[in-house]
């Protein structure tokens, strides 16, 4: 297991992880007892203080981690945010943590999707739902602009990380390497699940290839669940 | 580091460290600049590639300034004398090359880039077309080039392995230092991806682009930074910002392939040079051109770009 530090908040338990230069928040939300399911925030959004009402049946325990710039964890100065570098964010927690089942929002469920296919042994299972950030940048870059935020910089969330990660470029066949990659090693029998209504064109893409599952959130948890341990 | 700390100091022939240093203050990063020349010159401005840093000029650059040119550099992130920073990405150092750029005043200026510094300044020139006279690209073209003996579902296998790779990269990067070794072992190790460059050159830019700790020299640049990597870039993008550019544009390719380089053939550029486009194709000279040749290349771009205003 990662090495790391705890301290607990009057609000729950946060777990420090090193990713690089930046101490991620890793929040317990929600005990239990089995495997994990980590939640992966929207764009500009944090880690939920509260047990979200959708994820009271979960037998384990539930964690939420604040990405990069976001939430409790420290931002990078001067930017340079990427999906890959949030996909090292989760990827600490994951380490952390041991096999989870991932759920995310928006820009965090593209994360989780990512994330299921790059550690695809270790996940089982991940959860595309809506949330801010679902799009990103299209799936090819549009005409180059240099961008400095002026206002909220200092804090989260951050408004270079805004910025760069509504950017992010989505080719739908650099997606489904991860949706494949997951397919071979996973430990799910249906690694891959979208609940999202919008479907960007990376997600339709996603939805599209044969095997993935679309089905809402409530039963996917469901189904990852009964998949124990 | 203030270079005057390296106590050992070695020479190269015709090298010159920069005539100014500074910093420029690029959305919080420190980026350090440098400039050979008079400062009451004309700008030209120079983007380095990826693992090097601006004192690989310390030839090239002179031989510019020698013409009158005031030549102006950057540090990248986490390269050279420049800050390390928390991320890294294209559009960071997009921002940061804008940032230095700003510097230099409002009237348009010409521009060189070699490898990655040449597909930095491609976007830079399509982002502020009106800020550049020329534009000059030293064997930064990318190119996606296939591997027809590979299977479909074997480059699916070898992706998987890259990806797992940056990630176990990513898990033990917090506390990574650069592996500490004498100068000659510094300029061995740069040498397996510098293959045409003399070791009397490494070793000169161990003197300018380390720094000497107490168990032996490092390389300053950021030791999270990793050569590869995986992401949804593809070189076609930065090919596609080539036909609309609207300064004049001088490509120069070296010929022989080198692990530094992208594998771009002529082939691969020819289709999408911008209208009046100037290509020279260099047999014999690899990635380095401008530091394998530099009188060469000098005489190139002072054709193409004109005398200094």
């Amino acid at each position: 297991m990662r090495s790391a530090s705890s301290d607990q908040t009057s609000d729950g338990a946060v777990t420090w992880l090193r990713h690089g230069r930046i101490d991620l928040a890793l929040h317990r939300v929600g005990g239990g007892t089995g495997r994990p399911l980590l939640m992966l925030h929207g764009l500009a959004e944090r880690t939920p203080e509260d047990l979200p009402p959708w994820a009271v049946s979960w037998p384990g325990p539930v964690w939420g981690l604040d990405f990069t710039g976001h939430g409790r964890s420290s931002l990078s100065r001067g930017g340079g945010y990427t999906a890959e570098m949030l996909l090292g964010d989760a990827d600490a927690a994951l380490e952390y943590l041991g096999e989870a089942t991932l759920i995310g929002r928006g820009l965090g469920g593209y994360i989780a999707l990512l994330l299921a296919g790059a550690r695809a042994s270790r996940v089982h299972g991940s959860i595309v739902c809506d949330g801010p950030g679902i799009a990103g940048g299209g799936i090819q870059p549009g005409s180059p602009f240099v961008v400095i935020p002026r206002f909220g910089r200092g804090a989260t969330p951050d408004p270079f990380a805004l910025v760069e990660l509504a950017r992010d470029v989505r080719p739908p066949d650099y997606v489904l390497n991860y949706v494949r990659f997951a397919f071979e090693s996973s430990p799910a029998a249906d690694p891959v699940v979208v609940s999202a209504t919008v479907r960007p064109e990376w997600l339709a893409a996603v939805a599209a290839e044969p095997g993935v599952v679309e089905v809402s959130r409530s039963d996917a948890l469901t189904m990852f669940a009964a998949e124990s341990p | 580091m203030n270079p005057a700390e390296n106590s050992e100091v070695v020479n190269f022939p015709g090298a010159r460290r920069p005539d100014r240093r500074y910093s420029v203050d690029a959305a919080g990063l420190e980026i350090s600049v440098v400039e050979w020349g008079d400062r009451e010159h004309s700008p030209m401005l120079f983007a380095h590639g990826g693992f090097d840093f601006a004192e690989t000029l310390n030839v090239f650059a002179p031989l510019l300034a020698a013409e009158g040119w005031r030549v102006v550099s950057w540090d990248h992130r986490g390269h050279g004398n420049s800050a390390w920073a928390d991320l890294y990405s294209w559009e960071a150092d997009l921002r940061d090359a804008a940032s230095v750029l700003e510097t230099l005043g409002p009237a348009p200026l010409p521009m060189v880039g070699h490898s990655k510094g040449g597909a930095l300044s491609l976007q830079l020139a399509e982002a502020f077309p009106h800020r550049f006279t020329h534009l000059v690209n030293l064997d930064g073209m990318p190119s996606r080039r296939s591997m027809p003996d590979v299977a479909e579902h074997e480059r699916t296998k070898m992706l998987a392995k890259e990806l797992e790779a940056w990630l176990d990269h990513r898990r033990r990067v917090s506390d990574k230092v650069r592996r500490p070794g004498t100068l000659d072992e510094l300029a061995t190790r740069r040498g397996l991806m510098n293959t045409r460059l003399s070791h009397e050159w490494l070793r000169y830019l161990v003197t300018v682009g380390g720094r000497r700790d107490a168990d032996g020299w490092r390389w300053r640049i950021d030791p999270t930074l990793r050569m590869g990597g995986f992401g949804p870039w593809r070189p076609e993008w930065s090919m596609m910002r080539l036909p609309g550019l609207s300064m004049p544009f001088m490509a120069v390719l070296g010929l022989e392939l080198e692990v530094m380089g992208w594998g771009t053939r002529p082939g691969d550029v020819t289709p999408y040079l911008p209208s009046g486009a100037r290509f020279e194709q260099l047999e014999g000279i690899g990635h380095f051109m401008h530091i394998e040749q530099p009188e060469l290349i000098r005489d190139m771009v002072v054709d193409f770009v004109g005398n200094p205003t």
